[in-house]
């Protein structure tokens, strides 16, 4: 007599659920998806630009459309096809793994693809873009941020130093009310515009009451779409009132499109405000000495963009002289500066400024999985030769008379 | 008999193409071979005025040989001749192409004033050139990926009459047939200007006003500067060369002219003229100046003409036609004669578009593949040596009849990329490394060839299975190995240029990925072919599943080579095409009937009716 024990139905469930997760099916479906994916994606660039489908498509959970007025959500978004895939990989390999020299290959793949969807999440995470613009003769320590932008209060009252005290954009679309150590007067952000033009204000124009400031009193700024075409900015514009102890001091129209910042007094300190695209700071600064657009003879066709500079660190250690040109760009205190383009008549050269700490990533995955097909493959080869052999030894004496499986 | 029967075709056909590489004779009394050899800077590479000739008349009518409106017809390089110095008689071949039926319409031609129905002279189109202007400025205002067949006629048109129009005011200047007359004139001044005693406007002479009219002229030609056939002090590097206008220029400025300026003015004198003997000399004379100075330029554009006038991938593709026939046959007749007759004749023509890929190399200096053309070559050009390689281990007739689909296909897709241009243009700043082009680029080329191969395969595979009862269970499950192998050597390489299209990407742009439309395409190849191995090693296919997925990869081979780059976004679209979408769509429906076609339950396929499976 025996007993069979029966799973209870949750277990039942849990055991069905990890079938799933670590089956070839649930990789296939999900290879299937990510080609899917990738496919509309690429259709959808002529339309959205490359930054807009990279945020509806990739980096995001579930890629939404607009039908009337509500937004239903269409397919699965490339953080979840990817965190499956990566899920359903690990848990396939933990689940199974068992060490043979005849998959060693395909473990070495499947490892360094962990690695690549490990190193691309990172990226996504982790990366921070920037372009850094120099005139001929200009030094910057700074790069400016490609499509975030931040309003800025400096204290200029001290001519040795500049106090900053920099409000990302968020914040002021928000309209919360900022109150900061720093500051002696609150932020109180009245209007935001993600993209915007500058008209002149017409006399006696009903309305919004005219901003204090000498922007206000000329100009308007009126709303525009934004916009994700790559060769289009988006021009951010607000209003924003300051308070201090005794009361308002005024309201001031600040715009990416203004080309200085305005200035004003309280307390006897000077300051002066401004929207402007969010800066990060280098350990360095860089000097453009001479940009170079060579082009070959007797055509328009670029031949090659470089930047000579001059590098200098605030310690002195480091000045002396270095070229960026194309595909060779400088890498230099966990940045990687690139020739990213040129203005001006070529008298202003453009670099991007690159901080990837998961940079290395790729490579090491690119290596293990090259490794490891390089592997299979002559696994595979050698064998199908010997087999060649013997097949061809064994008809030597008699005739095969294997039937091989059809459909 | 039957034994020497395949070295008897392969020495035939290798005799038939060793009479192509023979040097062209001459035709008539002028020397248009020695002209047509002549060095000229173009797009900022040196090349010979018949590679001039033969892409310029390309891209006006798709092929390279003229009719006279008498019914002779003419080589390139003297079609250029006349567009150069007998621009009135020029105008009146037929070179322009017109398919268009509302352009057609605009310009007031009928299809039977045309030769062959599409082509017209300039002469023809004159009255309404005005109208064609007007056209494709208003077709300039709107977005490339808007405009329609007929805006984007119009554009081409008129940039081809513009190109048309710069040749012929590059050597002589337009509507003054007394242009040469008057630059001897002003080349027997020389002596007087260098000296410092330049005609003055006060002199009594009418040598003044004839040399300020001159000086204008030539800066006026200056301005068109596509043609830069003047070397200045004869050392050939690109920066040497000029414009005639430009070097003429400076001899009216200094007294002082560049003797290869000279030159082109006598052969033009001559040609214009009709003068035979004073062209071939000048012809000759120029040759020796140049051949002193600048030899490894002048043999460079020698066995460039010898490769233009050979057309080595126009006889690699006759070759792969009839081998692909012989394949074909050898399944249902004298199997082994005819395996053995296509295996060699695919040999032959696998050698001759080797000989042309490198000849390529060598002119440009340049791994073989630069941009869409090259890429075509080479893609077909790695198949058919996958394909020899299969055929050698199986001897089944299947190796040659794949790489004589591919090996032919690929040149008739290389002969249309070559429409838009020389096939051996510079390379722009960023794709100006010939080692991310030899290692990336090459590599995902391969994997585009193994993919196709693969697909084609598979092609074999269903259709022989469906439509004929040829495909015994030996030969098919030896497909289905084939099959899997190809695809697993597709999958190794198209991973590997994948990654290494990464690490440039990095190296360039600061970014390993960008999901850019190209990157995409070769993703979407990956992904494609680690489904298909998936797929075989969970058992979810077995043959016939195996060659329908391998299908589609054809498919998805195709978006990825050519259909992004009809998208016309993001930094690799280099090779916008419109005429190819047509041709996509037809390959991609093609591609779904046959795999319609493998749905079919196997007990209706002719190879297996009646069999249990």
């Amino acid at each position: 007599m025996s007993t069979t024990v029966r799973p209870s139905p949750v277990q039942e469930t849990l055991r069905d659920l990890r079938d799933c997760i670590v089956s070839m099916k649930l990789t296939l479906v999900l290879l299937a998806f990510s080609m899917v994916l990738i496919f509309a994606a690429t259709l959808d660039q002529v339309n959205l630009g490359i930054w807009a489908v990279q945020e509806k498509y990739f980096r995001s959970f579930l890629v939404s459309t607009q039908v009337g007025p509500a937004v239903i959500p269409v397919f699965p978004g490339g953080y979840l096809v990817g965190g499956l895939l990566l899920i359903n990989l690990v848990a396939a390999h933990v689940y199974r793994f068992t060490f043979t020299w005849r998959k060693s290959g395909i473990q070495l793949v499947h490892f360094g693809l962990i690695v690549l969807l490990v190193g691309e999440l990172l990226t996504g995470l982790w990366q921070e873009d920037a372009h850094l613009r120099l005139n001929q003769g200009e030094t910057r320590n700074y790069a400016e941020s490609f499509r975030e932008f931040e309003v800025v209060l400096t204290d200029v009252t001290d001519a040795a130093f500049d106090e900053v005290v920099a409000i990302p954009v968020d914040l002021i679309a928000r309209k919360t009310p900022i109150q900061h150590p720093k500051l002696p007067f609150k932020v109180e952000p009245k209007t935001y515009y993600p993209n915007s033009t500058l008209v002149a204000r017409r006399a006696g124009a009903s309305g919004v009451a005219a901003p204090g400031g000498a922007a206000g009193e000329q100009l308007t700024a009126v709303p525009q779409a934004v916009t994700y075409r790559p060769n289009e900015d988006n021009v951010p514009a607000a209003i924003i009132e300051l308070t201090g102890p005794q009361g308002a001091l005024g309201t001031w129209l600040v715009s990416a499109e203004l080309p200085v910042p305005q200035e004003f007094t309280q307390a006897g300190r000077s300051w002066r405000i401004a929207l402007r695209l969010k800066r990060s700071y280098l350990p360095v600064s860089l000097t453009l000495l001479k940009f170079s657009h060579d082009r070959y003879a007797g055509t328009e066709i670029p031949k090659n963009f470089s930047s000579r500079l001059r590098l200098a660190t605030p310690d002195g250690r480091d000045d002396r002289e270095v070229l960026i040109y194309m595909n060779n760009p400088l890498r230099y205190g966990g940045r990687t500066f690139y020739q990213a383009g040129f203005q001006n008549n070529d008298r202003t050269t453009v670099l991007q400024v690159v901080r990837n700490p998961s940079w290395l990533l790729p490579y090491v995955a690119c290596t293990l999985m090259t490794l490891g097909l390089t592997v299979q493959f002559c696994l595979h080869l050698f064998g199908f030769i010997r087999k060649r052999r013997a097949a061809a030894a064994a008809s030597a004496s008699s005739r095969p008379a294997a039937q091989p499986k059809l459909a | 008999m039957k034994k020497y029967f395949p070295a008897a075709v392969a020495l035939l056909t290798l005799a038939a193409i060793a009479l192509t590489l023979r040097a062209p004779p001459h035709s008539g009394e002028y020397d248009i071979t020695g002209f047509g050899r002549l060095p000229t800077l173009v797009n900022g590479r040196v090349k010979p005025l018949d590679t001039v000739a033969r892409t310029t008349l390309l891209m006006l009518q798709g092929r390279q040989r003229v009719s006279t409106p008498d019914g002779g017809s003419l080589a390139p390089a003297e079609w250029l001749l006349d567009v150069f110095f007998r621009p009135d008689l020029a105008d009146t071949y037929q070179v322009f192409e017109i398919v268009q039926p509302d352009l057609l319409g605009l310009l007031s031609l009928g299809t039977t004033e045309g030769a062959g129905g599409k082509r017209f002279s300039l002469r023809q189109m004159a009255p309404k050139l005005g109208e064609l202007e007007r056209q494709a400025r208003l077709a300039d205002g709107v977005e490339s990926a808007l405009r329609t067949t007929f805006q984007r006629a119009a554009i081409q048109l008129r940039s081809g009459i513009l190109l048309y129009q710069e040749l012929q005011v590059s050597l002589m200047a337009p509507g003054n047939h007394d242009f040469f007359t008057e630059v001897g004139r002003i080349e027997q001044m020389l002596p007087a200007i260098a000296a410092g005693r330049a005609p003055k406007p006060g002199d009594g002479t009418n040598d003044a006003t004839l040399l300020l009219e001159m000086a204008t002229t030539f800066a006026t030609m200056e301005r068109s500067v596509y043609l830069h056939p003047v070397t200045q002090d004869g050392t050939g590097v690109p920066s040497d060369w000029k414009t005639f206008g430009g070097a003429w220029s400076q001899a009216v400025a200094t007294g002082r002219v560049a003797p290869s300026a000279q030159a082109f003015v006598g052969l033009g004198r001559a040609w214009h003229g009709r003068d035979a003997e004073a062209f071939n000399r000048a012809v000759t004379a120029q040759h020796e100046l140049l051949a002193r100075s600048m030899p490894a330029v002048m043999n460079r554009c020698g066995v460039e003409f010898r490769f233009n006038s050979a057309q080595p991938f126009y006889s690699a593709a006759t070759v792969y036609v009839i081998a692909l026939l012989f394949g074909v046959i050898s399944w249902l007749r004298w199997g082994d004669v005819l395996g053995r007759s296509a295996l060699a004749l695919m040999l032959v023509a696998f050698g001759l578009s080797s000989v042309g890929i490198v000849t390529r190399m060598w002119l440009e200096s340049r791994p073989p593949v630069t941009n869409l053309y090259s890429s075509a070559l080479f893609v077909g050009w790695g198949a058919v040596l996958l394909c020899l390689i299969l055929e050698k281990l199986y001897r089944n007739g299947i190796g040659s009849v794949a790489g004589g689909v591919i090996g032919f296909a690929t040149l008739v897709i290389a002969h249309h990329l070559a429409l838009g241009g020389d096939t051996m243009e510079m390379m722009r700043a960023v794709l100006d490394s010939n080692f991310w082009l030899a290692t990336h680029v090459v590599t995902i080329a391969i994997g585009y060839s193994a993919t196709f191969l693969a697909g084609f395969l598979a092609l074999i595979y269903v259709l022989r299975g469906v439509l004929t009862k040829s495909l015994d269970a030996a030969t098919a499950s030896s497909l289905n190995r084939m099959i899997y192998g190809i695809v697993c050597f597709a999958t190794l390489f198209s991973f590997v240029g994948t990654i290494l299209g990464g690490i440039w990407a990095d190296q360039s742009w600061g970014r390993f990925w960008g999901w850019d439309p190209k990157e995409n395409g070769a993703l979407l190849i990956v992904l494609w072919n680690a489904i298909l191995l998936h797929a075989r090693w969970g058992g979810y296919v077995q043959a016939r599943g195996l060659a329908v997925l391998a299908l589609f990869g054809n498919i998805v081979t195709a978006w990825s080579w050519f259909g992004v780059n009809m998208l016309g976004v993001g930094l690799h679209s280099y090779g916008f095409m419109d005429a190819a979408f047509w041709a996509l769509v037809v390959f991609v429906v093609s591609q779904l009937a046959v795999i319609l076609m493998a749905a079919l339950p196997v007990a209706r396929w002719r190879s297996f009716r009646g069999q249990r499976v």
